[in-house]
């Protein structure tokens, strides 16, 4: 119970700060408005094309504003040295590490609110296979990118280089749930294949990334 | 403490010894493949690419397994036994820039035989694919090595290791799932649905002695690897010990000072 009160702890300040700034949903919607209008004026697409490249395109965004976002996730725990302060607290890091990551899904989910409408109006979309499978991919994928991406942000924070950093590591560790996400939403939009093996890969690779972050994210914060 | 970096005379005799050897398997190797085994029937010449390419695919999937097991090793030796733990990171980054080697020599070579082969340098096959993120992950773990400040990199490194392990099979099946579903023209069956006997000793031959040669980088690597953690730990030693001295003398003189007061 402890645990889960220390997760709750640690979204709530995040919400809280974010409420109050509203710092990474701008940035992150201002951000992916620009990809889309610059994706859309580079292929020009017709209906029937967009409906096949949309999935793509959609992830693409999400994954560019979400990296811009999380690179400055840990920002706010390096002021006034708060992170330190985390690490001398008794609870445990996982908390933090799944407080933070729940916080980010929160603002990535909003932006991919947003986000949905603009997509069918610009690229004139809508689904030809069951589009309420969405409801599924999108936060599957979504916890895809988020969970590794708080944590190699965290990561990050022991580099030199950090905006190079996130990108650096975790584009490659998520192509296989990149390729599931886009394969599925292609699927779901233009009808032609099914998407359920792509739907299961994103459950596998959220549950044991997720456990696998949850494990490993003590040793990073006390890394020395 | 000078003695302790310099590497020991037996290890440099062995390294030597099996240098030569790995040498001469190497000119066997060279002879059964170019010259003894008989030309491939559709492919003339080019085919005998094939003694330097499947060997370090071969290869280049095996050293991944040295790198995770020595992070692993990495990860329980941290706080138990830090000298243990330090051997292991030796091992972990010497087996990381071994995979980069023969994948990288894998991924050049296939290019190369599928331009003369295929009549392009690269499609996106389950394989060919699978192979460049093995690549582009192990790429990423010794980027995040050189960028990562003093004293944590062996962590980070070990971490990304674990990553990128659990990622490989996820990334083979996930992306043989996407090219069954969409089959590749380029590939008519399976590329090596069967060796002909004759191949055999020419392909034997040069797995043996690839194998041997990264065994051997991999040994010198971990040898210098380790010189230089002895390097930085006599000079982490020999300040520390000048920072006692100095405080030594600087108390000494203080309180002489205090005294003359």
């Amino acid at each position: 119970m402890n645990f889960y009160w220390h997760v709750w702890a640690h979204l709530r300040k995040d919400l809280q700060l974010e409420w109050r700034s509203r710092d990474s949903i701008t940035g992150m919607l201002f951000f992916s408005l620009l990809v889309v209008v610059v994706f859309s004026l580079a292929f020009d697409p017709t209906a029937a094309v967009s409906r096949q490249i949309a999935g793509g395109i959609l992830w693409m965004v999400l994954l560019f504003a979400s990296t811009t976002a999380l690179n400055q996730a840990w920002n706010r725990e390096q002021r006034n040295h708060v992170l330190d302060a985390q690490r001398m607290a008794p609870s445990s890091a996982a908390a933090l590490f799944l407080g933070k990551a729940l916080a980010n899904m929160v603002f990535v989910t909003v932006v991919e609110l947003v986000l949905g409408p603009l997509f069918t109006v610009f690229y004139n979309l809508h689904a030809l296979g069951q589009g309420w499978l969405l409801l599924a991919v999108m936060p599957l994928g979504t916890w895809a990118l988020v969970a590794n991406g708080t944590f190699f942000a965290a990561l990050g924070l022991r580099t030199r280089n950090r905006e190079l950093m996130l990108p650096l590591v975790l584009f490659p560790i998520s192509i296989p749930a990149l390729l599931a996400m886009i394969q599925a939403t292609t699927g779901i939009l233009t009808g032609e294949n099914e998407p359920d093996l792509w739907i299961r890969l994103l459950v596998v690779y959220d549950v044991v990334f997720t456990t696998v972050c949850l494990l490993l994210f003590d040793t990073l914060l006390n890394a020395e | 403490m000078q003695e302790t970096v310099q590497p020991k005379r037996t290890g440099i005799i062995l390294g030597l010894v099996w240098l030569t050897l790995t040498i001469a398997v190497l000119i066997i190797g060279f002879r059964e493949a170019i010259f003894i085994s008989p030309t491939d029937a559709a492919q003339g010449n080019v085919g005998r690419i094939f003694y330097w390419h499947v060997p370090s695919a071969m290869l280049g999937l095996v050293f991944p397994y040295v790198n995770f097991a020595a992070s692993l090793a990495f990860l329980y030796f941290r706080r138990r036994n830090p000298l243990a733990a330090l051997t292991a990171d030796a091992w972990a980054v010497a087996a990381a820039e071994v995979t980069v080697v023969y994948t990288s020599i894998c991924l050049v070579t296939g290019m190369l035989w599928g331009r003369a082969v295929w009549g392009i340098w690269w499609t996106w096959d389950a394989r060919l694919t699978s192979l460049l993120l093995l690549w582009l992950l192990y790429v990423a773990y010794i980027m995040t090595r050189r960028l990562s400040t003093t004293g944590q990199t062996s962590t980070m490194g070990a971490i990304i290791s674990v990553f990128a392990a659990i990622d490989v099979p996820l990334v083979y099946f996930s992306i043989r799932w996407f090219r069954t579903q969409h089959p590749s023209p380029v590939f008519g069956g399976g590329a090596d649905s069967g060796l002909d006997k004759s191949m055999y000793p020419a392909f034997l031959w040069n797995i043996l002695a690839w194998l041997m040669w990264g065994i051997f980088i991999l040994a010198f690597r971990i040898s210098v690897e380790k010189q230089q953690q002895r390097k930085e730990q006599a000079a982490a030693l020999r300040s520390l010990e000048g920072d006692l001295d100095n405080f030594n003398q600087g108390g000494y003189r203080q309180s002489e000072s205090g005294n003359a007061i």
